[in-house]
């Protein structure tokens, strides 16, 4: 490796992957219930096409994609309850409501993909049935990401092991125990996207996972495919920071990967790839750690999609007692957001539930005002002045915040791990981004109104004029009238 | 010292004071500034209700008043201080908050109509500046709520006060990503 820095800035944290890892992946029962939330994570709604009462079986498709929503497929077989508003990960959001009637009858049709005699664009289409999402947390629909990459001509398909979440393990579980499946994944999507060759990155504190990814690898021979082994460090998971630390190129402001030659998915996603085209099964399941001294047995679960929370800390021994659990966090210790309810469901982006104990995420103290120590700016990994950022958004400064960079900001909460005086920082730019938004519709708002303004002030000059030359037209045929009789 | 060595340093002096003049004189008919595009600019700033609480009869007109130097910066309620703040800072003038003769700064609300109430009379469908009123002579009207600004010009000519302003349905949305006061 050369001698740069494989990051500017980050945070080396204290891991806690070891005690989820002691066990193999165990698979969780069907829940008797699914509810599957029309927003698997990336923010976007797909469109429910079933209503209640619908009969359904394993991998019917119960909602249709949109932009940045996948396809959703039924994870078990029953009937439809509802179509309701439910908590899920990001608030709540409509779900979908499935009772399972226990027998996991599989939908009629679906087989194995023969995907090496399919060029690129059948592929695609063939992919973007299978619902398959990233699961890396962002749950982009991965056919979309590949066609977008095909459309751009990348060179390079990066690979995602890097998990720097120092809590989260399933990548690493599912590298140990199905890397074969990551290797036919990449193989897949390379051929979708049509980049030359993939690089699969990891981190160096996952040597099992090296060690039975490179066993794959040579089992499948493919010339095309490598690794690569990078320093664990915060929050190097990051797409954008991974491209950088791979390849040394930069994705600029506003752009996407493609720009740069280079399309990323998670190796998550390059299993569920294989298995879509291996048994035909669409992104039913995914790998969930649940983990933190909250719990009583930490473990990675293959957790059918839309099964709750509940059931996913009760099948790893439920909640602890001593010490108490008192936080229940998706995702990660830095970048998850806190829950409110265990009965949120599974999602395709869900990686982690984080039951943390007081002395796993002590609370922060009181805020205090900024003392302008700068060690926000030096954890930065984008590069960006937090303590500028933060000024400009307590001041509501919109043109401060485009000047300091907030479009850049990954939200990895580096800032907010270094701050001596406890400023949630990246909750206060998370908040200005909405505001930005805010602003941007409202400006667009003024824009439309402006335009009918004036095509009502246009319309009532007119109307105005037509009922004067009405009026002047009747006074002068009085006129006339009035002359023709004298 | 005599008038006679006074005279070379006076004649340049005069010179100077001719020439540049005449440059001043050229450049400015020559580089005037462009009126219309002040007026564009502040009338981007203005949030467009067409309320007329300025005293003006829209933004617009409040744009070009502005420019002109015959209404100060202070009488738009509905833009609030951020307004004023920005029409004052592309002036270079100081900030001045809004005066409150032209109205408070409340928060986005729009019109509802009572439909139970509604006699059909047509009269608030010309009083909308931005036409956000549906209706026919003797058949219920209703507000568009996505196109309503709020301006209040439809509650005069209603003779049966069955229109009322309710706070903006965005207004939550607004409230929770307000910046913390520090």
């Amino acid at each position: 490796m050369s001698a740069r820095p494989v990051l500017r800035g980050g945070l080396r944290l204290e891991s806690h992957k070891a005690r989820p890892l002691e066990h193999s992946v165990q698979l969780l029962p069907a829940p008797s219930i699914a509810v599957l939330a029309l927003d698997q994570g990336s923010g976007e709604e797909a469109r429910a096409v079933v209503t209640p009462g619908t009969r359904v079986r394993v991998g019917t498709r119960v909602a249709a994609g949109i932009g940045a929503a996948a396809d959703l497929h039924s994870p078990v077989s029953g009937e439809v309850r509802a179509v309701e508003l439910r908590p899920t990960a990001s608030g709540q959001g409509t779900c979908i409501v499935v009772a399972s009637d226990g027998r996991d009858e599989h939908e009629p049709g679906l087989a194995p993909l023969n995907w090496s005699t399919l060029d690129g664009a059948a592929l695609l289409e063939a992919l973007a049935g299978g619902g398959l999402a990233g699961f890396g947390g962002a749950a982009f629909p991965t056919a979309g990401k590949l066609a977008l990459a095909r459309v751009a001509g990348v060179e390079l398909l990066l690979l995602n092991g890097a998990e720097c979440e120092p809590w989260i393990c399933c990548d690493d579980a599912l590298l140990r125990e199905r890397a074969s499946d990551v290797v036919l994944g990449t193989r897949v999507m390379l051929a979708a996207c049509g980049a030359a060759r993939a690089t699969i990155a990891l981190e160096d504190d996952k040597p099992e996972a090296r060690a039975a990814l490179e066993a794959a690898l040579a089992a499948a021979g493919d010339a095309r495919l490598a690794l690569v082994v990078l320093p664990a460090v915060f929050p190097l998971g990051a797409e954008g920071l991974l491209i950088a630390a791979v390849t040394g190129r930069e994705v600029p402001t506003g752009a996407l990967p493609p720009e740069v030659g280079v399309v990323c998915q998670n190796v998550g996603t390059a299993a569920a790839v294989a298995r879509y085209v291996s048994a035909g099964t669409p992104a039913l399941s995914r790998l969930v750690t649940v983990t933190g001294s909250g719990v009583r047995r930490p473990a990675n679960l293959e957790a059918r999609i839309g099964t709750p929370v509940a059931e996913l800390v009760a099948a790893c021994g439920g909640y602890g007692d001593t010490p108490p659990a008192a936080r229940l966090i998706a995702g990660g210790s830095l970048t998850g957001r806190a829950l409110a309810t265990d009965a949120v469901p599974v999602t395709k982006g869900l990686n982690c539930v984080l039951v943390a104990t007081a002395a796993d995420l002590p609370w922060r103290e009181a805020e205090v005002p900024c003392i302008r120590c700068g060690d926000c700016a030096a954890v930065c990994p984008v590069a960006l002045l937090p303590q500028q950022l933060h000024r400009a958004a307590r001041a509501d400064d919109l043109a401060g915040l485009a000047r300091f960079g907030l479009t850049d900001c990954i939200e990895c909460g580096c800032c907010d791990y270094v701050c001596p005086s406890a400023i949630p920082l990246t909750a206060g730019f998370r908040a200005a981004r909405e505001r930005q938004q805010l602003h941007e519709a409202e400006r667009r708002r003024a824009v439309e109104t402006k335009a009918r303004y004036e095509r009502h002030r246009r319309r009532q000059g007119e109307q105005a004029e037509a009922e004067r030359r009405a009026f002047e037209a009747a006074r002068r045929s009085a006129q006339s009238d009035g002359a023709g009789r004298a | 010292m005599n008038a006679a060595t006074l005279l070379p340093a006076v004649g340049v002096a005069a010179g100077l004071a001719v020439v540049l003049g005449a440059a001043l004189g050229w450049l400015a008919t020559r580089l005037r500034a462009d009126p219309d595009s002040l007026v564009e600019r502040l009338d981007a700033l203005l949030p467009q209700t067409q309320c007329g609480q300025c005293r003006y009869p829209g933004c617009r007109p409040y744009a070009v008043a502005i420019a002109s130097g015959e209404a100060g910066t202070d009488r738009c309620p509905p833009g609030g201080e951020a307004t004023a703040r920005a029409l004052a800072t592309l002036l270079g003038r100081e900030p001045r908050p809004v005066d409150p003769r032209y109205g408070e700064t409340r928060p986005p609300q729009v019109a509802v109509i009572d439909e139970a109430r509604c006699i059909g009379c047509a009269l608030c469908l010309p009083a909308c500046p931005v036409d956000a009123i549906v209706g026919a002579p003797r058949f219920v009207h209703t507000v568009i709520e996505a196109q309503c600004t709020g301006c209040e010009l439809c509650l005069p000519p209603c003779p049966v006060d069955c229109i009322a302003l309710l706070p903006s349905p965005g207004e939550a949305y607004r409230a929770r990503t307000a910046p913390a006061s520090a």
